[in-house]
Formats: structure tokens, C-alpha cells, sequence
């Protein structure tokens, strides 16, 4: 294989919801390998058991179905293949759903690969039996006391599985939980021909991959100099230039906003970011501090120098549970003493509440004056009274109706409150749902994946 | 000396972290991030986020890059899923830290 060879990865979705434009333009506006598409945020995986339980062919990100309908005759055209963890807790029904769509456009000659294997929930008493013990890895709990309220659990699956469906000629791979950095290693791997224990490789994929994971927040979104991004409304999503040797150049389409420079990569790579020596992942272990950045012209940065290690022996698992209830309803006061007076209508609004009978116990209950630097507590002095603030008051419980109660009292404080009351707009407000998170580790031995690839 | 807020000297990032967060901040000299190194301390950035963090302040150093990188633990209300306050991912802890102040030699600033 050439030395030269250089494989074009893009990443057109940050996350579930990030805007549609992204993966439009990327697959229209320049030259391009892979679209890589990052939907699952810990609690998404819970919201998508639901959707399955009411009704089994729901369950992964319908979304980026419809997005596929859009891109899908452009990507036959180049030759994009498209890479997405968007399969949820129902990567099947998402080939279906897929398969439909290509049906649809009459097009032919399209491979659609799954992977499944991430989703252990109903495996789970096995599991146990077996030894797993599945301790939350924040806090060393055991896992006995979510057990009955346990909605989702899912292993943070590597790339191989992807690099297989790949190999079998998928054009699109969709898989569940898999981390977002191995949907941008698994192409590597494929096209390179990377062995699984050449590390240094791997981390360097794994770098790339979480440069490129948030989308446009590495080319000027959510920067500190935001004065000097162009073009915010254009701002072009990442695209990497790969070469064999794990060297990489992140950059961006011509004639599209944004910036590409060392502090917009820099900003990336400190997201989320813990160990930096050990950054743990299902494919390797990275170690951040080896990363050399150097700007190689006009919005390009290339990444070099990353070094790697064996992985540990366990996979990551994201559980989730219920946990109750939360709710918070907004009011905006205006002065002469508008924070005297939020203060005294929450007061008033719980009182109420506890007049039905059974009281919110304090320390359940939530009061913010927005306006009064509660990003910046303690941090940026408040120099004069507010004019205005935001009142935001709620509270957390496991009785949903004490909740529904508050929500129902919120109203009546304009009228029958102190003066100054405004803004209720966003209406009556909801309890939700409160997804816990558990995260805990299983042994690698335990879980089996499996690729299936279709043509339609 | 000059006394000068930290967004002169740096760029920062922050996200959630289980019911923590964590921020990343790259000073724009190899010389201010040997400054901050000594100088921004877990202690004076745990005296910072007094009203908002509640549990330990790791630090981590990753000279390549000229970043350090804070993880505050306890510091959004209970965690980004249960949490009810405004900032429930610490997505403005960044800008948090570089609103500190601190007394800088005149020549790293030049």
C-alpha cells in the first residue's frame, strides 16, 4: 500500500439533535471518505428503551433514517460510506427502517451492516451468577439497589466489530453503543490494515476520534475567541486527512465558516477530558500528553507523535435507571426588589403545595434566581439589585402527583402573589422522568458481538 | 506585576464528568504555562469554585499542549441527568476559572 494514501473522515453529528446542516454540506461541499455520526449521550440509550417497550420496531435514532434519505444518492455518487452509532437499543429495526428508505429512493446495490452485542439488559441476572459484580464506578456501590429499576445497559463497544462489516463491503454501518472514538479508528483499521495491537496506531486513531466527536466544536464552536471565528453560520464540520503512519491533518471544506487552528483543536481534545496519560478505551489505552499539534497552513492542524497501550481487560458498561422525578417551572420578576420577591414567591408556592396535604421536604426542593450569577457563584460579584430575574423553581420526588401539585401552582402566583410577575409563557411546566446513570465495567470475555450485513 | 484576569493569558473548555466536570485550560505562552503550572494550584482553584464545587479538585499537567486540566468533583447539584441548576454540564466552568485574577510578571505578558 502507498504511503500517500489518504483516507478523508468527516464528522457531521455531535450528538442527537446537532443540526441537520452538518451532514447536507459535508456529503455537498467537498471531497470525502467517511461520514462518521455520533448520536448516544449516556441517557439516550434509556429514552430509546422506552420508545422500544411501547413499540418493538422503535428504539434507535429515527433522525438519522430520514437524514440517510437525504444524502444517500450523493453517497452512492462519490462513495461515501457512512458510519453511525445510531442503532440504539434496536440497531435491527434501524437496518429495516434503512433498508425501507433506499427502497424507497429505488435505489439498488447499497450494503447495510449491524452491529449488535452492546445491549447485555436482559442478560443481566447471567451475568451476575457468573461473577460480574458491576459496581458503580463513581462511588463503589453495588448494583443490587438499582437492579428492579434498571432501564438500560449497554457495553461501550470497540471498533473490530465495525472493521468487520466493513470488510464485508457495508456502505453504511450502524451500530449501538459503540464509543464514539471507534467509529472514526474502524475505517482507519480498514483501510490501513492496522494490526489490533499496533497501539500507538490505535491511540492515534482514538485522538482523531475525539477531535472529531463534538462536530464543529473543533473548527471555532464554543471557542474562546469567537471574535475571530468567520462565518459562524457556515462553520464548517471537521474533516481529517489520514495517512498510514497514524499521522493526521484535521481541517475543514473550502469556502466554508469556522476556524481551524491550534487552540480550536486544543479546546477539543481538554473536553471531557480526565487522565490524560490514561485515556481508556475498548480498542487501546492513549495517553494524551504525546500529542504534538502544529499548524500546517491556512484552518489546518496536523496531529502527530501519539502514543498508545494495551487496553485493560474490561469494557466500559453505561447503565441507567429511574430515580424518580424532577421538575422546574419558570417566573420572571422585575424590581424594585425583584430578588425579595422570587425568594418570597417560591416560599409562598411551597407553602401552597404543602396545604394539599403532604409537603415537599426541604431538601428536595430547588430555587434559582437566574440573573444573579448562579453560573459564576461565588466567582463574579453581584455589583447592583437585578432589574429583573428569572425565577426557576422546582423539585425533585419519587411522587410524581407532589410534582404535578407544584406545576399547578405555579400559575396562581400572578395573581395572587407579590407585583412584578411576568413571563410565564413557557406555560405549565412537566415532570420528567430522572434517568440515573451507573457506570461500572465487565469483563471483556463476557461480551460476544455479532455484524450482519444486507444488500439492498 | 500586572493584575489580569485569566483570559488574557489563556483559552479553557469545560464539560460534565459524572456529578463533576471537568476544565481544561491552555495558557497561550510555553512561559505563562510554566507560570500557571506553579502558580495555578488545586488549592487556589479550589478556593475559586468554593460556591460551586464540593468535592476534591484533581489536577492533571499536559505540557505538550500547555493545558492543564482540573476535574472538580460535586459541582453540578447532583449530577448532569438529576441535577435541576441552569449549568447542569459545567459547560461555563470554563469561563469560571478565567474570570480569576492574578498578578502576573510584566514580561510573560509582553
Amino acid at each position: 500500500m502507498s504511503q500517500d494514501k489518504t483516507v478523508l473522515i468527516a464528522n457531521g453529528q455531535g450528538f442527537w439533535g446537532d443540526s441537520l446542516l452538518g451532514p447536507l454540506r459535508l456529503v455537498e461541499e467537498g471531497p470525502l471518505d467517511y461520514l462518521t455520526l455520533d448520536y448516544l449521550a449516556e441517557v439516550t440509550m434509556s429514552i430509546m428503551q422506552k420508545q422500544k417497550l411501547r413499540n418493538p420496531n422503535a428504539g434507535y435514532a429515527t433522525d438519522f433514517v430520514e437524514m440517510l434519505r437525504q444524502i444517500l444518492p450523493t453517497c452512492q455518487k462519490k462513495g461515501i460510506k457512512v458510519i453511525a452509532n445510531a442503532g440504539g437499543v434496536n440497531p435491527r429495526g434501524c437496518l429495516e427502517a434503512i433498508q425501507s428508505v433506499v427502497k424507497e429512493l429505488g435505489m439498488t446495490g447499497i450494503k447495510i451492516g449491524i452491529v449488535e452485542g452492546d445491549d447485555i439488559l436482559d442478560q443481566l441476572p447471567e451475568l451476575i451468577a457468573s461473577g460480574e459484580k458491576f459496581k458503580n464506578l463513581d462511588n463503589g456501590e453495588a448494583v443490587d439497589s438499582i437492579l428492579d429499576r434498571m432501564s438500560s445497559a449497554n457495553v461501550y463497544i470497540g471498533a473490530k466489530p465495525i472493521v468487520d462489516a466493513l470488510a464485508q463491503g457495508a456502505d453504511i454501518v450502524v451500530t449501538g453503543r459503540s464509543t464514539d472514538p471507534s467509529l472514526v479508528v474502524a475505517p482507519l483499521i480498514y483501510e490501513f490494515g492496522w494490526s489490533m495491537d499496533d497501539f500507538d496506531k490505535l491511540a492515534a486513531g482514538t485522538v482523531m476520534g475525539h477531535i472529531l466527536e463534538c462536530g464543529a466544536q473543533c473548527t471555532g464552536g464554543n471557542y474562546n475567541d469567537w471574535r475571530n471565528v468567520p462565518d459562524f453560520a457556515r462553520i464548517g464540520y471537521p474533516v481529517v486527512e489520514a495517512k498510514a503512519d497514524g499521522t493526521f491533518v484535521v481541517t475543514k471544506h473550502e469556502g466554508t465558516g469556522g476556524l481551524v487552528n491550534i487552540d480550536t483543536i486544543t479546546s477539543q481534545l481538554m473536553y471531557e477530558l480526565g487522565d490524560p496519560v490514561n485515556y481508556l478505551g475498548p480498542d487501546c489505552t492513549s495517553d494524551f500528553t504525546t500529542i504534538k499539534l502544529e499548524q500546517d497552513g491556512e484552518n489546518r492542524v496536523r496531529v502527530s507523535g501519539v502514543k498508545g497501550s494495551a487496553p485493560t481487560p474490561t469494557y466500559k458498561v453505561s447503565m441507567s435507571y429511574e430515580d424518580g422525578y424532577k421538575i422546574v417551572g419558570q417566573l420572571t420578576y422585575t424590581g424594585p426588589d425583584a430578588i425579595e420577591k422570587a425568594n418570597l414567591a417560591a416560599a409562598i408556592l411551597f407553602d401552597r403545595v404543602g396545604m394539599y396535604g403532604k409537603p415537599i421536604p426541604e431538601a428536595d426542593r430547588f430555587v434559582e434566581l437566574f440573573g444573579t450569577n448562579v453560573c459564576y457563584k461565588g466567582i463574579v460579584k453581584q455589583e447592583q439589585e437585578p432589574s429583573e430575574v428569572l425565577l426557576r423553581v422546582g423539585a425533585k420526588s419519587h411522587d410524581k402527583n407532589l410534582l404535578n401539585i407544584l406545576a399547578r401552582e405555579l400559575a396562581p402566583l400572578i395573581t395572587s402573589g407579590p407585583v412584578g410577575v411576568t413571563g410565564f409563557a413557557a406555560g405549565r411546566p412537566r415532570p420528567t422522568e430522572i434517568v440515573g446513570y451507573w457506570p461500572a465495567l465487565i469483563d471483556k470475555t463476557k461480551v460476544t458481538t455479532s455484524v450482519i450485513v444486507e444488500e439492498v | 506585576m500586572a493584575r489580569v484576569q485569566l483570559f488574557d493569558v489563556a483559552i479553557a473548555r469545560s464539560g460534565d464528568k459524572g456529578d463533576g466536570s471537568n476544565v481544561g485550560i491552555k495558557a497561550r505562552t510555553p512561559e505563562l504555562y510554566e507560570f500557571l503550572r506553579e502558580n495555578l494550584t488545586i488549592a487556589v482553584v479550589k478556593e475559586h469554585f468554593k460556591e460551586i464545587c464540593f468535592g476534591d479538585v484533581k489536577r492533571y499537567e499536559l505540557p505538550n499542549l500547555q493545558v492543564l486540566n482540573f476535574i472538580l468533583e460535586d459541582s453540578l447539584g447532583g449530577g448532569g441527568t438529576e441535577t435541576l441548576i441552569m449549568d447542569a454540564q459545567g459547560k461555563v466552568h470554563s469561563l469560571a476559572l478565567l474570570h480569576m485574577e492574578m498578578d502576573i510578571p510584566d514580561a510573560l505578558l509582553a
